[in-house]
């Protein structure tokens, strides 16, 4: 067998799923730096990239593994690297650069506990505003969170597709628990999968300008280094040709572009698993490790008699903005579990203009009972 | 507007269409990248498979103004960027350009580290002792006693000796000349694209907008005076022993030129060791399954 081609059935630990679907995906290069609870992927990818032509390099911080992995993009080489909060909060500046500069790549954060260095072995789900918002300034931003190693796997393919579709760093949004959690995970032979490659111009030289959106494209097509185009590319704001240009003018259209082209096409990256949602009258919203607590609490309280509708978000940036809204016309209410004390729950309280949002908020390091929930559900229930 | 008596010598290097550029009159940064462009065509290099990354700043502007992939990328990280652009693609030459300020204060950890690293690049660091384009704040290589916008009383800091930095930190090639040693300059940029590993250049540029007015320096003319008065080529010269003030000798020359296994020969070392080559794929010695 082949080992980039390494398909099964594996009992695979979550952040060697991750590290393997980058593999699988195609992605030659990492940039690490180590952390808890996410060294496992850097360890794996120094194992499997030397043996693929690949390049790891552990740098000197988390600044320079994120920005070695812009660069690395840059080179036509696709890129990851992984980190846990405070890593995020070092690369958050350089994940801007990339957010200006258009460059596919994949940033894992498996959460912890948090502020600062928080529960570093335990798991939370705190940093869900910080991938949305976290660099300064507006971007449109994606952020997938899988619930287990399986899925894991999955979106991080996902993850490589959407950055090299739309040319930004998009999130992977693990947690401790699904990085860790040892779980069957099934690796498809390499030509099933579905993987989306960066568009590469055609065009020659000079004809080339590295911020020109052609045939109604919402982003520019591509060139690296090497290929004779000559161009600039800067984190200055830049018009077509990548020169900077601090005219108002230019300021908005490239923001609005920046934020249109996930906006405009959320319906895509919008990922969701949805339950008995049409006719409940409460909906539980969770995600990532959170929902796999609340399965079994829904389960209860359909005993009761209540109808439970059951909404996981697998993509929680760009937001299910619309459907939320659609929803709270029909529900009581929406109950929201997290592992933070209210990212996620206030962005569906944003939505959801006709019925209530009822919060479980948990600041991590533990997991959401089973009665709390299934009571957060009997009291929305009970004051329709 | 244009004739041929207005063409500027380099201008297939340059990025015309955005001439005039921001520098300002007297800044040394148009003869380095005039020497650099120069260094690069001696060399003979494809032009085409030559990258510049720079961070920010006066200096982080050359990116823009030079005809070359160029990339102008956030303050204090064009080195961990440059290691990326580099070592996915090694035909690539890549070259760092960058201020004191952005390659010491902010970004001096990924100097060291890229040194120790001995990545295959080339940084060249512009040193006006000041930060230019903020307006004149102290640098890491203010000198002691200087004043600067920050350093109303005098400097208090004792500045870092860039070559003794980078030499300290294992670069395989380390000089200094100044901005009026154009040709010397070019030549050392020549050398440096053509060497493997980690080479390190600084240059000394006149800054009289911001450092000269702020003590007493003169014009950008004065400057160059000075540097020709102060400056003596000592190859021989232990790096560690030759710190810049604000007055005495400009040691200048090629201190260290030294062939040291770069990080991807390294590299390529440990995987020999582990992964046995065959035709078409790898298989790891001694392992069946890789899981």
């Amino acid at each position: 067998m082949r080992i980039s081609d390494m398909h099964g059935e594996f009992f695979l630990q979550g952040n060697y799923a991750c590290a393997e679907a980058a593999i699988s995906a195609g992605c030659r290069f990492f940039g690490a730096y180590p952390i808890t609870p996410a060294s496992e992927i850097a360890e794996r990818m120094s194992y499997r990239l030397p043996q693929l032509d690949g390049v790891f390099v552990q740098f000197e911080d988390e600044i320079a593994s994120m920005a070695s992995i812009l660069g690395a993009s840059w080179a036509g080489v696709k890129s990851m690297t992984a980190t846990s909060g405070p890593g995020i909060s070092l690369m958050l500046e350089n994940i801007g650069l990339g957010m200006m500069m258009e460059t596919p790549c994949v940033v894992v954060n498996v959460q912890r506990g948090s502020p600062s260095t928080g529960l570093p072995t335990s798991w939370g789900q705190s940093d869900m505003m910080q991938a949305r918002w976290g660099s300064h300034g507006d971007y449109g931003s994606i952020a997938l969170c899988p619930k287990s190693p399986q899925e894991y796997f999955d979106l991080t393919i996902k993850a490589f597709n959407f950055s090299e579709k739309y040319r930004l760093p998009v999130f992977i949004m693990a947690d401790a628990v699904v990085g860790h959690m040892t779980e069957k995970v099934v690796i498809p032979p390499s030509e099933e999968l579905e993987l989306i490659e960066r568009k590469y111009t055609n065009k020659k030289g000079d004809q080339y300008k590295p911020y020109e959106c052609c045939d109604d494209e919402f982003v520019p097509d591509f060139a690296k280094a090497g290929d004779g185009h000559l161009y600039h590319s800067t984190g200055l704001t830049h018009n077509e040709k990548g020169y900077p240009d601090m005219s108002v003018e230019t300021h908005i259209k490239l923001v609005n572009r920046l934020i249109n082209k996930i906006r405009d096409n959320s319906e895509e990256i919008i990922l969701l698993e949805k339950r008995d949602i049409d006719d409940a009258d409460v909906i539980v919203i969770s995600y990532g490790i959170t929902s796999r607590t609340v399965i079994p609490a829904i389960e209860k309280a359909k005993k009761k008699g209540i109808k439970i509708g059951y909404l996981r978000l697998i993509t929680v940036w760009p937001f299910p903005e619309k459907l939320i809204l659609e929803l709270s016309k029909k529900v009581a209410g929406f109950v929201v579990a997290e592992l933070n004390m209210g990212q996620v729950a206030l962005e569906v309280d944003r939505c959801a203009k006709y019925c209530t949002t009822k919060w479980l908020p948990h600041p991590g390091g533990g997991m959401h009972s089973q009665s709390e929930i299934i009571k957060a559900i009997e009291e929305v229930a009970h004051a329709k | 507007m244009q004739n041929n008596a207005a063409h500027h010598p380099m201008e297939k290097y340059l990025r015309m269409d955005r001439m005039p550029h921001i520098w300002c009159s007297s800044c040394g940064l148009g003869t380095i990248v005039n020497s650099f462009m120069k260094g690069i065509k001696n060399a003979g290099i494809d032009t085409n498979k030559v990258a510049v990354v720079s961070g920010i700043g006066c200096t982080g502007r050359v990116a823009g103004y030079i005809k070359l992939d160029s990339y102008h990328t956030t303050h204090g990280r064009a080195i961990p960027f440059a290691s990326g652009l580099k070592l996915a693609n090694r035909d690539l030459t890549v070259a760092v350009i960058s201020g004191d300020g952005d390659l010491f204060a902010i970004g001096g950890n990924h100097l060291i580290h890229a040194a120790r690293r001995n990545v295959d690049m080339n940084v060249i660091c512009v040193n006006n002792f000041i930060y230019g384009m903020t307006g004149g704040q102290n640098a890491p290589t203010t000198p002691l006693g200087a004043y600067s916008s920050t350093a109303p009383y005098g400097n208090y800091e004792q500045p870092f000796n860039l070559v003794g930095v980078a030499a300290a930190a294992g670069a395989s090639y380390v000089a200094r000349w100044t901005a009026l040693h154009f040709h010397r300059l070019t030549d050392t940029i020549k050398e440096m694209a053509k060497k493997k590993g980690f080479c390190f250049l600084e240059v000394v540029s006149p800054c009289s907008t911001v450092f000269a007015r702020k003590n007493k320096g003169g014009t950008g003319l004065d400057i160059l005076r000075e540097y020709k008065d102060r400056s003596i080529i000592d190859h021989e010269a232990d790096p560690q022993k030759i710190p810049l003030g604000m007055n005495g000798e400009i040691i200048c020359g090629v201190f260290i030129n030294e062939d040291r296994p770069t990080f991807w020969e390294n590299v390529q070392k440990g995987i020999e060791k582990r992964v046995v080559k065959t035709k078409n794929y790898k298989v790891i010695k001694n392992r069946e399954s890789v899981v």
